[in-house]
């Protein structure tokens, strides 16, 4: 399964062509309670073979429906939760394998800001004892982290002289997001996975965490692991996309290929699911009927199947592979109307890959 | 011009605890037969609160009431007992955010409708019944018969709020309330959802006030805008005119923070600050801390709601004036 050389030499390690993250064949199903009948053992199919990789100082997000997987997929990848199969590569390395890097090392360079802002703060210490917490435990002399603490507030836009001892309740949606931002930072990381970090913000305040966390990826060549179901907030953020349905990835590029040449359906389905702001041009048709499909048995074949209107037999019969779009080497759909080869009846005439 | 449907006039309610919360100051309204009146502001601008208290769902003790509401002719704030219980249901009815709490998780869907209807109507269990699986067809859940035994923990997200709009709409009510309908559901849900609205609506010609802090929701289904602030409504214009030509300063802040496929690769721009204590409300315009426009006139004072021409304006140093915007 892992194809990286465990006896690559350091020197190779952190090169700018290397992908920050490389994430190979992630799986994770859940157990579901059964009924104390016998029968079989079901399983939720979370994810369901996730490939993907995050070059250095670029920010991927991570789109789908709820359900479709994108959290659990953040949550295997910060170690979270165990996956049932998989390998990630961070930097070069293999994560917790021989002479790879160690899970303790490997969780300083990676960081994750969560959408409950209230809940992921220890309500019992200050923010700014918070912030110093993490780094303290790493080994940071307890004055210096406390410093640093209060240079991290300062930057996140809570000026430390006024905020640093109060506690979360203390605080408002937007500013305990930034504390969470800041304590993320704490570590010096190089990935920061943010799950839905700015979903539960109002407008106004998200739009200024949004414009913080660009500000800081360029400032500290962060890399961002971006989850979120709001299509506008992916576009604006991601250097490269990725679609979720159901537990797999069924396209992802970059994102202006994503926003602006979709090619698998369910992704146009969501782009055109977003309300037009512009009430002379409602939308007068929904895209897609129905929720989706129960991810316990998920259908055969093509996954989106039941809810896509190109769904023909063929999708029953044969899952589609992930496949190049137009000869451009980033940009991947799953789905048979992309392949002549299919035996999709109103697939392309030519090969596009 | 005939009498509205719903008016309000100078509501102000409180809630009094360890501290006292304005949550609404003197917000004033009117809506017509068969008018969509989106109710749009961030958390605490009083939008929900407004809704609870057109159907009087705030504990008597700790709430404080001012003002009037007038629906179909009733005063709301005086009702009592029965006549309470057929208005809530009856004449007003009202769509919550999470469907999974609103429904009782040990009845099926259709029992609960049923339920409803005959509490408010003298008609036996058969003919309700039967008008509740109308009602579920009438939703578009598929295979309604089958989902009319189903409970609410074996429906979707979607399909819950589906037969939650049912249930709201079971006895006919002439003014229905939503608050924030869509935003626990996915984005390709919750178009399915305001289409159904529209739908609706069109279909029953009932008026419905629709409360979101998404604006892309508000314009899919209003017809008007009042954009709230603090406890106050602080625009009040036609869906077409607030998106194209904001006057309130809020107003044209929240659109230009609301990121589109237009604003890649530029800092956004954000309105600076957050919303104020409710406990302790700024003597002059609540938004003066955080605006652009502010002078020291807007400190002091608080600006009136300017009404003309059915849209209203509360702001000292507008964007731009109602006359020149429309």
């Amino acid at each position: 399964m892992n194809t990286t050389s465990p006896s690559s030499p350091a020197a190779e390690h952190g090169g700018r062509p290397q992908p920050l993250l490389v994430v190979r064949d992630l799986k994770k199903h859940f157990p579901v309670r059964d009924s104390g009948f016998g029968g079989p053992r079901k399983f939720v199919h979370a994810v369901d073979g996730v490939n993907f990789s995050v070059p250095k100082g670029k920010t991927l997000g991570i789109v789908g429906e709820s359900g479709c997987g994108k959290s659990t997929t953040a949550r295997l990848v910060a170690r979270l939760m165990a996956a049932d199969a998989g390998s990630l590569v961070f930097d070069g390395e293999g994560v917790e394998e021989f002479r790879g890097l160690r899970l303790k090392d490997f969780r300083r360079k990676l960081q994750m800001v969560f959408q409950d802002s209230f809940a992921s703060l220890n309500p019992r210490l200050t923010i700014a004892e918070t912030v110093a917490y993490g780094p303290r435990v790493h080994g940071t002399p307890a004055a210096e982290a406390m410093r640093q603490a209060h240079r991290l507030l300062d930057r996140v836009g809570l000026e430390a002289a006024n905020f640093a001892n109060r506690y979360p309740h203390e605080l408002s949606g937007g500013q305990r997001q930034r504390v969470n931002i800041a304590r993320a930072l704490a570590y010096d990381p190089q990935l920061v996975i943010l799950d839905e970090a700015v979903a539960a913000l109002d407008k106004s305040v998200q739009a200024q965490v949004l414009n913080l966390l660009q500000e800081l990826k360029a400032e500290r060549g962060l890399t961002y692991l971006f989850i979120s179901h709001d299509l506008h907030v992916v576009h604006y953020l991601s250097d490269y996309v990725m679609v979720m349905y159901l537990g797999q990835v069924i396209e992802t590029g970059p994102v202006e290929r994503i926003y602006g040449h979709t090619a698998h359906p369910y992704t146009r389905a969501l782009l055109s699911a977003v309300p037009s702001m512009d009430p002379a041009q409602r939308t007068e048709a929904s895209p897609l009927a129905g929720d989706p499909p129960n991810p316990i048995n998920p259908p055969s074949g093509c996954r989106f199947r039941d809810r896509c209107p190109h769904a023909q037999p063929v999708c029953a019969d044969k899952t589609p592979a992930l496949a190049v779009i137009r000869g451009d080497a980033e940009h991947f759909a799953a789905c048979h109307l992309n392949d002549p080869a299919s035996g999709h009846p109103a697939a392309l005439k030519e090969s596009i890959a | 011009m005939t009498t509205p449907l719903v008016s309000v006039t100078d509501l102000s309610v409180q809630f009094h605890g360890s501290r006292i919360a304005s949550a609404l100051n003197q917000v004033s309204f009117a809506l017509g037969q068969g008018e969509v009146l989106g109710l749009l502001g961030e958390s605490g601008s009083g939008k929900s609160v407004t809704l609870r208290t057109l159907l009087r769902l705030h504990p008597a003790r700790s709430t404080r009431i001012q003002g009037q509401i007038l629906v179909d002719g009733q005063d709301v704030l005086a009702l009592k007992g029965r006549a309470l219980d057929l208005y809530r249901g009856g004449t007003v009815s009202m769509v919550f955010q999470e469907p999974g709490l609103a429904f009782d998780p040990v009845y099926t869907i259709g029992r609960q409708i049923a339920e409803a209807i005959r509490a408010h109507e003298a008609i036996d269990a058969r003919s309700a019944a039967s008008r509740a699986l109308q009602m579920l067809e009438m939703v578009q859940i598929p295979q309604a018969r089958r989902r009319f035994d189903a409970y609410p923990h074996e429906l979707s997200g979607g399909m819950r709020q589906r037969a939650m709009i049912a249930l709201a709409l079971a006895c006919k009510p002439k003014l229905l309330l939503a608050d924030e309908p869509t935003t626990a559901l996915d984005a390709t849900v919750q178009i399915q959802i305001l289409l159904l609205l529209r739908e609706l609506q069109r279909e029953t010609g009932m008026s419905v006030i629709f409360v979101t802090h998404d604006i892309g929701a508000a314009v899919e289904v209003a017809d008007r805008i009042a954009v709230m602030y603090a406890g106050r409504i602080v625009e009040q214009r036609p869906v077409d005119r607030i998106v194209h030509t904001p006057c309130h300063p809020y107003t044209e802040g929240l659109l230009a923070a609301t990121v589109g496929p237009e604003h890649r690769g530029r800092p956004l721009r954000a309105v600076p600050g957050a919303p104020p204590d409710l406990a302790a409300l700024p003597p002059g315009c609540s938004f003066a801390p955080r605006c652009s426009y502010v002078s020291e006139q807007c400190r002091r004072e608080r600006p009136p709601l300017a009404v003309a021409d059915g849209q209203a304006l509360a702001c000292w140093h507008p964007v731009r004036g109602l006359a020149e915007a429309a």
